[in-house]
């Protein structure tokens, strides 16, 4: 996983994207390295969703380029990221609330039985088993709907779903924003684990508090452009909030003109 | 089994939750779903009952062997057409052109079955139209899927447009509009029966299945280490459908025998409920209907598995459009006309799936179907009654039914179990 080369394992170079007249993302930098948390803070509008999305193949950056262990990688859809070993975790989560927790977890991803044959069993063995090694233990079913979850449980498992595929890079969009205070410790344990194992982890979240607990570097994007990052241990709150607000492109180090 | 990468270093407790239900955990956890608005099939099980009882009271012929089997032969097309309108309301769309589309694959059939015509080989025709009828689905979902416009209105189109080709079609190639199908096995496809020695093979074949099936998953299930549901369950349903079985064959066998359309719709509903819930496919079908986004997200061609539903619901249109040709033995320019359209989306709804997408099963098809045959005929057989009742009883059936599925859904969200 940690393969030798000490580069970043997903790097963005330039990015752009344009919403018609909106400019989302503005020639964007962007980059995570093997085992290290990378935060990604903005206010809303920032254009952290569509930098994620962007990365997960579903709105292909306009400019600029995606590299994948140091080799340049064209993702034109959600297959690709996957095979990449990129994970997503989204805002939205993304779940189909009338299927069961195991049929979401499979999403796109089905175990067959030759000749085509879903394999229920195996399915269902893995989500019990990925659910209970991530300590989910207030699912009544894994067979029940998703519909019926609570927003911890449902978090829950779209993170699950996630780190159940042996993925490198794990991204997650606002993870703990629907959380109790429990459960957010829960999944800010999960990112530390995660990344302890070796794992790229980008974590976008509103709450610095929880972004100094478990993140290593920290990027600041505001009005679509890169405008800080920083070291978490050489930084505080104060100075990230000061970029998020009011910072600009010349703020960011090795970026001025 | 791959261990959660980040996670190997948590040693695995066992799993407490793999003990085993008991039968009255298992129907307590039923009971449990059913209150939470789970209602699965029973208010449409429940309603066909009293509709029995009703009809059953008001005139002896209802129940009778005779009009038993002539209410399967009425019911098989809707049937067939209805389970392609179930796989499109499962992706929350709708097919307004079955009736029609039935007509152009009936009638093509006929024309091209013709002794005067083209006299061709039924074992020809039949893949031949069965394709234009697929082609026609496909038509109609690559322009809602690539163009991006509602399948209401290009179904609509479909609607008009079909019927005109019908008319076409009937008027154009003959003089009086009714063609008569001369052919003894399209004939048979709707008017044959099997013999009873048939009859009961098919209904022990049939029980026999399920129970081999039941076992099967059962078993697997035990040896991934998964519950299971307890032995006594499974015996019982298997006593429940070979007595449901045994009941309709001997009940058939005493008048005519099993009509063979019966066979056709049973093979139809099977394969078709195997291709929903067993299949990838049919995963990313209820995928697309729960959740559009989240099926792209999850890598599922979105547009290639619906413009496969559209294929499939004209498809079964065609099938459906065959036995009905097969039925009346003839084509006129009259035919996918009428209530056929309507019927066929209300027996899908009927029978419980959902017009919000993602919920229902194929199944639904049959009980729906039955259900409007049932208060058809029996309204039917009921002396002095305008006709015109038979219509405001369906359509209160059909909006009981809608309410239905609005309040469980409802009860559902609100109970936190679904
Ligand atoms: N699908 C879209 N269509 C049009 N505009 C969009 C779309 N997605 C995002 N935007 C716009 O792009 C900008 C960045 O949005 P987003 O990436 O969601 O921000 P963030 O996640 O940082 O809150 C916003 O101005 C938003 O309105
Ligand atoms: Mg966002």
């Amino acid at each position: 996983m940690v393969d030798g080369h000490n580069g970043p394992i997903l790097e963005l170079k330039g990015v752009s994207k344009h919403f018609g007249a909106v400019k989302a993302l503005v020639n964007v930098d962007f980059e995570v390295r093997a085992g290290e948390v990378m935060a990604l803070v903005g206010d809303n509008g920032a254009g952290k969703s569509t930098l994620v999305k962007g990365i997960a193949g579903i709105y292909p950056y306009d400019e600029g380029e995606i590299i994948f262990e140091g080799r340049p990688v064209s993702i034109h859809g959600p297959a690709d990221t996957a095979d990449l070993g990129i994970e997503i975790v989204y805002q939205d989560l993304a779940l189909a609330d009338n299927l069961d927790v195991v049929a979401n977890m499979f999403l796109g991803r089905e175990e067959i039985r030759v000749p085509f044959r879903l394999n229920e069993s195996v399915m269902e063995k893995r989500t019990r088993e990925t659910l209970h090694s991530l300590s989910v233990t207030t699912l009544r079913s894994v067979r029940q709907a998703v519909a019926g979850l609570s927003g911890g449980q449902r978090q829950a498992v779209a993170v699950a779903k996630a780190v159940m595929w042996n993925s490198k890079v794990v991204i997650l969009d606002e993870p703990t924003a629907a959380l109790g205070v429990a459960q957010t410790r829960q999944v800010l344990d999960l990112v530390t684990r995660l990344a302890d194992r070796g794992l790229a982890v980008v974590i976008i979240s509103h709450n610095l508090h929880d972004i100094f607990e478990v993140a290593h570097r920290i990027t600041v994007l505001r009005l679509g452009q890169r405008v800080a990052l920083y070291e978490a241990a050489q930084s505080n709150q104060q100075e990230v909030v000061e970029a998020i607000t009011a910072g600009t492109i010349e703020t960011v180090p090795g970026m001025a003109k | 089994m791959t261990t959660p990468p980040g996670l190997e270093d948590r040693p695995l407790e066992p799993m407490t939750e793999v003990s085993n239900p008991t039968v009255r955990e298992y129907l307590d956890e039923y009971w449990t779903r059913v209150k939470a608005g789970d209602l699965g099939s029973l208010p449409i099980i429940g309603g066909l009952i009293v509709v029995a009882i009703i009809f059953a009271t008001q005139s002896p012929v209802f129940l009778s062997a005779a009009n038993f089997v002539n209410l399967t032969r009425q019911t098989g097309a809707l049937v067939i057409i209805a389970i392609g309108v179930v796989f499109v309301l499962l992706i929350a769309e709708i097919d307004l052109s079955v009736g029609f589309v039935s007509a152009v694959v009936g009638v093509s059939m006929t024309l091209l079955l013709r002794e005067s015509g083209p006299d061709w080989a039924w074992w020809f025709v039949i893949p031949l139209v069965l394709s234009l009828g697929a082609a026609i689905g496909f038509l109609q979902g690559f322009i809602v899927t690539k163009a991006d416009v509602p399948s209401f209105v290009v179904t609509l189109a479909g609607f008009l447009g079909w019927s005109g080709v019908v008319l076409i079609l009937t008027t154009e190639f003959t003089d009086s509009g009714t063609i008569l199908i001369q052919d003894n096995v399209v004939i048979g496809i709707a008017n044959a029966f099997l013999t009873d020695f048939w009859g009961w093979v098919l209904a022990i074949v049939a029980v026999a299945s399920f129970a081999g099936l039941q076992m099967a998953r059962r078993l697997a299930r035990s040896r991934a280490g998964l519950p299971v549901k307890p032995i006594l369950i499974i015996i019982l349903q298997v006593a429940a459908l070979g007595a449901v079985a045994a009941f309709v064959v001997a009940v058939a066998n005493s008048d005519r025998g099993v009509p063979m359309v019966a066979l056709l719709v049973l093979f139809l509903l099977v394969f078709w409920s195997f291709i929903a819930s067993r299949t990838r496919f049919g995963r990313h079908i209820y995928a697309i209907g729960g959740n559009p986004e989240a099926a792209r997200r999850a890598g599922i061609n979105v547009d290639r598995v619906r413009i496969a539903v559209f294929m499939i619901c004209s498809f079964m249109a065609g099938v459906g459009g065959i036995v009905l040709a097969s039925r009346l033995r003839s084509v006129d320019p009259a035919a996918g006309g009428g209530n056929l359209l309507l019927n066929a989306i209300a027996a899908a709804v009927i029978g419980g799936t959902s017009l919000f997408g993602g919920r229902g099963k194929v199944v639904s098809a049959l009980l729906g179907a039955v259900v409007i045959a049932s208060l058809d005929n029996g309204l039917g057989l009921i002396p002095n009654l305008p006709s015109g009742v038979k219509f405001v009883v369906t359509a209160l059936v059909l909006l009981a039914a809608v309410l239905v599925d609005s309040f469980s859904r409802r009860a559902q969200r609100a109970s936190g179990i679904a």
